[in-house]
């Protein structure tokens, strides 16, 4: 196995690239120049600050340390989901239900698949728990977040029909059943088209990551595979969580919708 | 059959509130826009929370689970919501007497809901309530969207349905006429107060 090592040179070449872009965005007068070279700049520093944290790591694989690494990850996602609420429950919730749901799923897969399937020595070792946490995470985010906004904006939207159920006595489960089963699907529907085009429309970055690092491509399929299944099961468990969790939030003891637990509407 | 009786029932707007419906009697409710008279309603049917008491047939509703109490002191808001395609879908059994009464065809339960004009989502909206068998009515401008002829059908309908099942109405309408047609005793709204109209 040879990695062909990337200077800063290679990096400024491609960096000029997305500049070229930039600059194609103010002729044409976009207007996204700024959010892009943004972006940009967010991705270098982040990912080499991610890296270095992950040096560090490797010789310091001290558990405090990385179970710290590993909450603040969960926090920015669970920030992330709040972030793309249009509305959002009030108070912690806004931030907790999706925090918990991504705690429940993408902890208790990646352990499991750190323990059972990968049999990592020891299991937290951080060569393997942070990148498969961080894809975890980011995938399920996504899930999460959609299925959340999906239930929040129906039940916001179809508040007579839910409130008519009530009325002739349905119990609150019955009255938000099809709104929750259709947030579900919605937040479930991007994950199943991606293993659906794995392989033949896209190559998955982790994949290809591996092979440009000479893992032989055999490998790397089965590493993406797992990854695959494991990213379809915890998103999957964690839309289901936050989607449990946030309808039952939608209502109070007695059963009444209650939608002043969300607040106004985000853009 | 069944009564309603609040006592220091405190709803939003509204200064605590005593009074008894008896089974069988329709006391109507009149007050400005705005005054909180569609909020009582909802809050008595356990539909907003509320403090203070309320009981059926004198037994108190914290002993009722909410659906249970809201399917037996039952809503009927100005604005009807359903939940599935064809109106029939939402009724356990066909009600071909009540759409006779109200003179809707039978057919009417094939009727797709995005189709139906105001008024026919009011009158169909009143029979699905009726059909669940509530023991207490509660009206919120239950004729707002309908003609001279239908209001009519519709007040002998539930005229007829208070005294055959016994059961409490409250009804909450803007039109004076309406109030002297329907009521055994009539509340006024006045500065968050109920007050006895003469």
């Amino acid at each position: 196995m040879n990695l062909i090592l990337l200077t800063p040179l290679d990096l400024a070449i491609a960096a000029t690239l997305v500049v070229a872009l930039a600059l194609i965005s103010l002729r044409l007068s976009l207007g996204i120049e700024g959010k892009l070279l943004i972006a940009a700049l967010r991705t270098v520093i982040q990912l080499s600050l991610l890296g270095l944290v992950l040096k560090f790591l490797f010789v310091q694989s001290h558990p405090l340390l990385i179970s710290a690494l590993a909450l603040f990850m969960l926090f920015v996602a669970g920030y992330e989901v709040m972030a793309r609420q249009q509305r959002r429950f009030s108070g912690i919730w806004g931030f907790g239900v999706g925090t918990l749901s991504m705690f429940i799923s993408s902890f208790s897969v990646t352990i499991l698949a750190l323990i059972v399937i990968i049999q990592a020595e020891p299991w937290y070792s951080v060569q393997y728990l942070i990148p498969l946490l961080g894809m975890m995470l980011g995938n399920t985010m996504s899930g999460v977040a959609i299925a959340l906004d999906n239930l929040t904006q129906n039940a916001w939207q179809r508040r007579q029909e839910i409130e008519a159920r009530l009325i002739l006595g349905h119990t609150w489960d019955q009255a938000i059943r099809e709104i929750r089963r259709n947030a579900l699907r919605s937040g479930l529907i991007p994950i199943i088209n991606a293993m659906a085009a794995a392989g033949i429309v896209s190559l998955p970055g982790m994949m290809t990551g591996q092979i440009l690092a000479g893992t032989p491509p055999m490998e790397a399929s089965k590493y993406q595979i797992l990854i695959m299944l494991l990213i379809a099961a915890g998103t999957g468990f964690g839309a289901t969580a936050a989607v449990w969790i946030g309808a039952k939030r939608l209502f109070d003891d007695r059963e009444r919708l209650r939608l002043d637990r969300l607040g106004k509407k985000h853009a | 059959m069944g009564s309603l009786t609040l006592k220091q029932f405190r709803a939003p707007l509204l200064e605590p509130i005593d009074l008894h419906l008896p089974a069988g009697e329709c006391q109507t409710l009149s007050g400005p826009s705005g005054s909180g008279k569609t909020r009582l309603l909802r809050a008595l049917a356990d539909l907003d929370p509320a403090a203070g008491e309320v009981s059926l047939n004198d037994q108190e509703r914290s002993t009722f689970s909410a659906p249970q109490w809201r399917s037996k002191v039952g809503l009927l808001l100005a604005e009807s919501g359903w939940w599935l395609e064809r109106v029939g879908d939402h009724f356990k059994q066909p009600q071909t007497e009540l759409l006779e009464q109200l003179e809707l065809p039978k057919e009417a339960i094939n009727w797709e809901v995005s189709r139906l004009s105001s008024g026919e989502r009011q009158r169909l909206s009143l029979i699905r309530l009726l059909s669940n068998q509530p023991q207490v009515l509660l009206l919120d401008e239950a004729t707002a969207n309908l003609d001279q002829a239908n209001t009519a059908k519709v007040e002998a309908l539930i005229a007829d349905w208070r005294k055959r099942h016994q059961v409490a109405v409250l009804w909450v309408t803007h039109d004076p006429q309406q109030r002297k047609r329907v009521s055994d005793r009539s509340w006024l709204i006045e500065s968050g107060r109920l007050r006895e109209a003469s």
